[in-house]
């Protein structure tokens, strides 16, 4: 009877988290299929970080058109560079500064920024849908938005410099997070309530692990929305804001 | 001094290669020069080190005021190089030591880790167990405890509580059941700090609950009814580095004081101490905040364990292979940073653990926490981390599993935790010292509990 149920539960418990769970043991050891398994998934994940971003490719034609999406660069030069010098990831190169001076009108309501970081796959899975989403939700507030461009080689403190150049009021990077075994899916949106040189991820929101089996596009447009409203009310951002859930939100208390 | 301009550069080139000091443009310049300066520091006395602080900020004042002069006087005549031989020596034992760790500064117990070799950085720190006391007691000789890390990418409760539950099946939850919430918010803390308080309370296990979000929100769900066994925060080396984590020494120490009321009031529990802390560290964090003021990122972490052992912490761990490549680039550099914080914190009197882990875009596999793993527990160190097959599904990093635990215990002859372990061989989840064989009943039970958790 117990061995009967056993798979259903097991189905039930892979439903309900991507960790991996119940999967026996041999002494102190995996057995040899999970070993494998982690093996295997370590090399996507492995190949997933030296993947070099592609506009048409990782975003899609249409979507780069409707929104007038172009590219730029970071100072770093290549992915090696761009791995072990974050301070060349966190500074548009000079050319990109004057490109993004040229194309992007300053001072918007909230200027969207898509950088590769450490996933283009994330980028590719999350962004053409969470994108139009945050549109939506800005312009039924009659918001401003800025005209979204992407940086290669992207860190997350390229965002004081894009506050230095184009002094949006919110600015929300969207970035690829370091894949992981069980997904290489997972983006992260960083916000800013006007960022500029000198801040720091205490001045920063974020909400991570925008994938589907974390936080949905969905509830992630929501939230960043939530957040953005919030810092513009208290012209702040960062450990001061603290996050409120939309009622009926999954993160209730239960 | 020689050829170097101040103890900064001395400090900073006297390192072990790492790749974060390269970055912040401080290292060697050649391994002869590396050398040269271990020479020089090898001769630098501990007075003057003590006489020359290396920044001056609330770290420093902290530090300088929690030094303890008398304990310091057997020691206060030697050089950098003859405290290391001072530590190794046969006749040198566990008593020396922790009646030395209040008279030493951070910067000393840096300065000669800069001198020690891999394995004197085992040997020296394997005669020092800082046993410390909450819901349990961890620390002691013969004793490898183990956090388990439940994390989840959506906080689901029955998630968490799943990976958790099977941890208890190979002995782990014994250092904390401690959970990294994917959303900072106060619903979400206080929603898994009730959860794991309902877990460890019906199970009745002897062991602490944490929440690791960061320490104002915590103590926002504290105001709002969540109970708090340990307290968590991310700190680091310079007062410009904790305030990028958003936290300043007075938050620390009020945050403390009320977890302590907060513990008096709970008379439902069998506290058996005070010590109410949790911090994680982690070398390259000040220089990732900019804010390393030109100090050498192995100085600094000494320095983040000046700011855990002012509040008397219960678990601290550095995170070591998770900052990255541009602060550690691969497995050799992982597994050297990981025995200096580990000896360092030791000898500074902190019950330190690690967590030995690295991220997909470092140049190490899981055979480099292999190593890692036998080495620090060679070294003796208190406790790792247990995640489900040791991949972190919200944090995204590979750290140390279960079977893990499992192998090291196995491996080193060590127990979970006394109370811990007598509980499990209670519940038969142990028999004979050893975790149980999954028979019949034994899986009968885990299914039956597994199905009641998915079907809260």
């Amino acid at each position: 009877m117990a061995k009967d149920l056993m798979p259903e539960i097991l189905n039930r418990i892979r439903q309900r988290t991507p960790a991996r769970l119940f999967l026996g043991r041999s002494g102190g050891g995996y057995l040899t299929s999970t070993q494998l398994a982690l093996r295997s998934a370590h090399a996507a994940a492995r190949d997933a970080v030296r993947d070099e971003f592609d506009l048409p490719e990782h975003l899609g034609q249409t979507l780069l058109e409707k929104f007038g999406i172009f590219e730029t660069t970071s100072s770093a030069r290549s992915k090696d560079e761009y791995l072990l010098r974050p301070d060349l990831g966190r500074k548009l190169s000079d050319s990109s500064r004057e490109l993004v001076r040229a194309n992007c009108a300053s001072a918007a309501d909230l200027q969207i920024v898509i950088g590769d970081g450490l996933s283009t796959t994330a980028v590719k899975s999350q962004v053409p849908t969470l994108l139009p989403e945050i549109r939506e939700l800005a312009e039924t507030r009659g918001w401003r938005l800025g005209r979204p461009f992407a940086v290669r080689f992207c860190r997350v403190g390229i965002l004081n410099d894009i506050g230095d150049i184009l002094h949006p009021e919110i600015a929300v990077l969207l970035i690829g997070e370091r894949p992981g075994l069980a997904t290489a899916e997972s983006l992260s949106a960083y916000l800013a309530y006007r960022p500029r040189p000198g801040h720091t991820d205490a001045e920063r929101n974020l909400i991570s692990n925008i994938h589907q089996r974390g936080v949905t596009v969905h509830e992630a447009a929501a939230r960043i929305m939530n957040l953005a409203e919030k810092m513009r009310e208290k012209k702040i951002s960062g450990t001061q804001i603290r996050e409120q859930l939309p009622d009926g939100s999954r993160y209730s208390l239960k | 001094m020689g050829r170097f301009s101040d103890l900064r550069e001395l400090f900073a080139k006297a390192n072990e290669v790492k790749s974060g000091d390269q970055l912040a443009g401080i290292a060697a310049q050649s391994e002869q020069e590396r050398v040269a300066a271990k020479c020089a520091l090898a001769d630098l006395p501990l007075a003057t080190i003590h006489a020359t602080p290396l920044l001056e900020d609330d770290v420093t004042r902290l530090i300088y005021e929690s030094f303890d002069e008398q304990a310091f006087a057997p020691v206060r005549s030697m050089t950098v190089g003859e405290l290391r031989e001072y530590l190794l020596a046969d006749t040198t034992g566990e008593r020396e030591l922790k009646a030395l760790q209040p008279g030493l500064i951070p910067e000393m117990a840096a300065a000669v880790a800069k001198i020690m070799s891999n394995k004197d950085l085992v040997l020296a720190a394997a005669k020092i167990r800082n046993v410390t006391r909450c819901r349990n007691t961890l620390g002691e000789r013969g004793v490898l405890a183990i956090r388990t890390q439940p994390n989840h990418p959506a906080d689901d409760i029955a998630g968490i509580l799943l990976a958790a539950f099977e941890g208890l099946f190979y002995g782990c939850g014994d250092a904390v059941i401690g959970v990294n919430p994917a959303t900072d918010s106060v619903e979400t803390v206080s929603a898994i700090l009730h959860a794991l308080q309902r877990f460890v309370g019906a199970y009745e296990i002897p062991t602490q609950t944490c929440c690791l979000a960061h320490i104002g929100t915590q103590l926002a769900a504290l105001e709002a009814g969540a109970p708090i066994d340990l307290l968590f925060q991310s700190v680091a080396g310079t007062q410009d580095a904790n305030r990028s984590f958003g936290v300043s020494l007075a938050m620390l120490r009020e945050g403390r004081e009320r977890i302590l009321e907060h513990h008096r009031q709970r008379t439902d529990v069998q506290w058996v101490g005070e010590n109410v802390m949790y911090f994680e560290t982690g070398q390259g964090s000040a220089l990732s905040a900019e804010s390393h003021h030109g100090l050498d990122q192995l100085t600094l972490e000494a320095r983040a364990y000046g700011v855990a052992r002012a509040y008397s912490p219960m678990l601290v761990n550095s995170v070591v292979g998770f900052i990255g490549p541009e602060y550690l680039f691969d497995e050799r550099q992982i597994v050297r940073a990981g025995l200096e914080d580990h000896f360092m914190g030791k000898l500074l009197g902190l019950p330190m653990g690690c967590d030995v882990c690295y991220t997909n875009h470092a140049e190490a596999d899981q055979n480099s926490t292999d190593n890692l793993l036998m080495l620090l527990s060679a070294a003796g160190c208190n406790y790792f981390m247990g995640v489900p097959c040791s991949d972190d599904v919200m944090l995204n990093y590979q750290s140390t599993s279960y079977h893990d635990a499992v192998a090291m215990r196995r491996i080193f002859n060590l127990q979970p935790a006394p109370k811990f372990l007598t509980w499990l061989e209670g519940r038969g989840y142990y028999r004979d010292h050893q975790p149980a064989a999954l028979d019949g009943a034994l899986r009968r039970e885990l299914m039956g509990q597994a199905e009641e958790l998915l079907s809260r």
